[in-house]
């Protein structure tokens, strides 16, 4: 029988973070769900990591001049690790947002600069954010705004920020988009110095008040000499925003929505939901972890389990923080970093600026091979302390085969399946006989039989959703 | 568990049916620098940067030339094996590269489509779903354009490893947890469309690996593959095809064309990686003689603006197809679309040929399919394949 009260924190900690296992959600449930959210909400200034203990194994990735090699490692490991899980789990969702790549901006660092900027403001006012990206050197390279000048103008940043920033396509036209890019010329880099044989150094942000277009703009209706700042207060006075916004945090937080593309001429699955959040950022001006604490307290939100297909790193780092046994940065966490990859989201290298497709398009024949296949080992694996907790708990269960699945389902979840589906499960656990937990041969023994079974719950259609 | 193949789930198809490959050119290739109007002063005017000097362009008349990197499709062009199709887009672009993607994979300027053309075409090839791997995609990605309810596609990001659970040992465990996920994921559990998708591919997935497991195996040539993505891309299909599985559509892509900065440099390695990996596929098929069936086809979703910003070109309108095979009537096709300034559509060449006519001759003549519901209606067939 599932503890509906063990279900409602899974929910929360699937979403708000990257799942937790029985013990921590027992832990949570003492405390109570709005505390929990409110805990999410206010890490304190704990270190979420220790970074020196990263540095410690890998000496070269101290900056300035990291070597080549760790890619998105150093944040896969942050994010296995972390004491704070939304805060990282926020970083994944404005990467998503403002998806920034190697594959153009050929430094790593510069693109670990801005997660660390989510980090850091990802709570606070989406506005501090956006003037965050549109200074952030990376983001100026990526978007080639070094590249818009007062006479020549690259409309690159400027038409992002309005298509995929923050007011969707089809609330501007061409003309905003070339007004908007003027206001923008002169926001660019510094000179950059040559690698040195270490490895690169530091990009930096310079406004060149030579290079910028102070002539008048009209914009959105409003007319004067705007610069960046003007225009984003601008945008984030229209309506337009709000809805896109509140559309972006539904589909990653709560339920899964069609593809951004489709926004300008699909409305929301749930438009009252999306309406909900979209008041709730005009209300706080945008103050993201105001927003936040409603959703995750909204009865929307309670009701959707289940109504999203984990992302790639979901998957990946989900698991790792429930087998656990991850802290020290070994030579396995850049296996771990490329798995999510493999599956579809290689971090720090989105396919475009408009970051991944997600919800259904992140399953195809290939990538579901992978996400199973990852899983299924991990959860097999004796040897680490999360997978012997778990086998533990389901012992408890006894050894019937029918308590054991229930057990398992429990344990993992809790997930709630068809009936069809457990009784495959069943079948197979009969199949197996009886589960002896003294008999311990590595193949034949209660503990291999139970992860056979432990196998195929992760392989289930229902365990690729969150 | 009975082997999918020697229940003769494969071979639909034999190896003289057409067969497609679409190499698609993310982010939007610039036309103006892959087929150079080499004598038109505007190109000079309009280009004072990012430019293919005159000396070396590689000329196929006196009005058009390739990008010096296209040699090996230069060399096609003259053997009559290439179509080149100018001037081809749709009505008010939007210049956004997703937006734009979106509409030439599903044919829907102006709404959302849900189904990719493609998608649709496997769907006629295989309408009872006899072959999970009539569609091959090579790399991770699913393309839209291969989306439709119910077709299988292959996403194979490495031929070499590709399978399910395979960690686990010894066979006969992996067997048995093999029989009960097919079950498991069986038509008969799944509740509402996602819940069949998953099922579904999931099932796509295990028969699918069972049937592509045997391609590099049988596989061997002379022709050694230019080190790049997509030479192992092409590689991949090559060998897909020549293991005689009854595929019929293989997709995989390249890019990054979004010059909007460096061009020069950045087109050149683009145009270089794809160029040699063409001459590779096509010389491996010939090798295998297995070419005639092949037809290859390279899009993008916009071509570039007309004036250079400095560095690069910003997002454009109308592009360039290109067709290569012996099936294909090779020459040129539309026109190319008017440089004169009054002419230009927001700086930007406008398409004369919508994209839709592309695929139609495509659908039609290439694959022997009714175009008209693949693509959405009835186009001019501008008639680049041999009849």
């Amino acid at each position: 029988m599932t503890d509906q009260n063990i279900a409602q924190m899974a929910h929360l900690m699937r979403r708000a973070g990257f799942g937790a296992s029985r013990d921590e959600l027992e832990r949570r449930i003492e405390l109570g769900y709005e505390a929990t959210v409110d805990e999410l909400l206010n890490p304190g200034d704990q270190d979420a990591v220790d970074i020196y203990e990263f540095l410690r194994y890998y000496p070269l990735w101290w900056k300035p001049g990291t070597m080549g090699g760790l890619g998105h490692a150093p944040w896969v490991w942050r994010m296995i690790n972390t004491k704070a899980p939304l805060q990282e789990k926020l970083c994944l969702f404005y990467h998503q947002l403002f998806a920034t790549g190697v594959a153009k901006v050929d430094h790593y660092d510069e693109i670990e600069d801005m997660i660390g900027s989510f980090r850091e403001l990802g709570m606070g006012k989406y506005k501090d954010l956006l003037m965050a990206v549109a200074q952030s050197p990376a983001m100026i390279y990526w978007l080639d705004n070094h590249e818009n000048h007062a006479d020549s103008v690259n409309e690159n940043w400027g038409r992002e920020l309005l298509e995929l920033f923050t007011m969707g396509v089809g609330n501007y036209t061409e003309t905003d988009v070339r007004e908007c890019s003027r206001a923008f010329t002169g926001w660019t880099l510094k000179h950059k110095l040559p690698r040195f044989h270490m490895g690169r150094w530091d990009w930096d942000y310079e406004f060149r008040p030579d290079d910028h277009d102070y002539g008048e703009k009209t914009f959105l209706g409003h007319t004067g000499n705007f610069d960046g700042e003007e225009i984003i207060d601008i945008v984030l006075s229209k309506p337009a925003t709000s809805a896109f916004i509140a559309r972006h945090l539904y589909s990653f937080f709560v339920a899964d929505e069609h593809q951004v593309p489709a926004w300008s001429v699909t409305p929301p699955n749930d438009p009252v939901a999306v309406q909900f959040i979209a008041d709730a950022l005009v209300e706080s001006d945008y103050h993201i972890g105001t927003v936040l604490r409603k959703i995750f307290n909204s009865d929307f939100f309670k009701e959707a389990k289940f109504k999203r297909v984990k992302n790639p790193a979901e998957v990946v780092i989900g698991t790792l923080r429930l087998v656990e046994d991850t802290e020290r940065p070994a030579p396995e966490t850049m296996k771990w970093a490329s798995q999510i990859g493999f599956m579809g989201q290689e971090l720090l290298n989105p396919p475009s600026v408009e970051g991944w497709h997600s919800g259904v398009e992140w399953i195809n024949s290939g990538t579901l091979m992978k996400r199973t296949n990852f899983v299924a080992e991990m959860i097999s694996d004796l040897s680490r302390p999360g997978v012997v907790k778990i086998i533990d708990r389901i012992k408890s269960s006894g050894s019937d085969p029918g308590a054991v699945v229930d057990a398992c389902l429990d344990v993992m979840g809790p997930l709630d399946i068809p009936n069809e589906s457990r009784n495959e499960l069943l079948d197979h656990a009969r199949q197996l006989g009886e589960f002896d937990w003294d008999d311990d041969r590595p193949e034949q023994g209660g503990a291999a039989k139970l992860t056979e079974i432990l196998q195929l719950v992760v392989s289930l259609r229902e365990y690729q959703f969150a | 568990m009975t082997s999918l193949l020697e229940n003769g789930t494969n071979g639909t198809g034999t190896t003289d049916d057409p067969v497609i490959v679409v190499l698609q050119l993310t982010g939007g290739n610039d036309y103006m620098n892959t087929v150079v109007p080499y004598n038109d002063p505007l190109y000079r005017d309009y280009r004072p940067i990012v430019n293919v000097s005159e000396e070396d362009v590689l000329v196929l008349d006196d009005e058009f030339g390739l990008h010096p990197t296209m040699g090996p499709i230069q060399d096609m062009y003259k053997d009559g094996n290439v179509a080149i199709i100018h001037g081809v887009g749709y009505e008010n672009s939007p210049r956004s590269h997703f937006r734009s993607m979106d509409i030439w994979h599903t044919c829907e300027p102006d709404k959302l489509g849900t189904e990719g053309w493609l998608g649709r075409v496997v769907r006629e090839l295989d309408p009872d779903k006899e072959n999970v791997v009539t569609a091959v995609s090579m790399g991770p990605a699913l393309f839209r354009a291969l989306v439709a309810p119910n077709v299988p596609v292959a996403t194979v990001e490495n031929i070499d490893s590709y399978g399910l659970l395979t960690d686990i040992t010894p066979q006969e465990k992996l067997d048995r947890v093999l029989v009960r996920y097919q079950r498991m994921y069986s038509p008969a559990i799944g509740s509402g469309p996602v819940m069949d998708y998953l099922g579904q591919t999931g099932l796509d997935a295990l028969e699918g690996a069972e049937i592509l497991n045997v391609a590099p195996e049988k596989y061997s040539s002379t022709v050694e593959y230019a080190d790049s993505s997509i030479g192992n891309k092409l590689k991949g299909i090559a060998q897909v095809h020549l293991a005689g599985l009854g595929s019929r559509v293989f997709y995989c892509d390249h890019g990054s064309f979004d010059t909007h900065a460096d061009q020069l440099g950045t087109h050149h390695k683009l145009w270089s990686q794809v160029s040699q990996a063409i001459r590779d596929f096509f010389d491996d098929l010939e090798e295998h003689d297995a070419a005639d069936n092949m037809v290859m086809f390279l899009f993008s979703e916009f071509g570039r603006r007309v004036y250079d910003n400095g560095s690069g070109t910003d997002h454009g309108a109308g592009g360039v197809c290109i067709a290569i095979g012996k099936g294909v009537k090779g020459g040129m096709y539309g026109q190319y679309p008017s440089t004169k300034a009054k002419d230009l559509d927001q700086g930007d060449l406008v398409p004369d040929l919508d994209f839709r006519s592309v695929y139609t001759s495509l659908v039609e003549d290439w694959l022997g399919l009714d175009p008209v519901p693949i693509v959405g209606g009835t186009f001019e067939n501008p008639g680049f394949i041999e009849k």
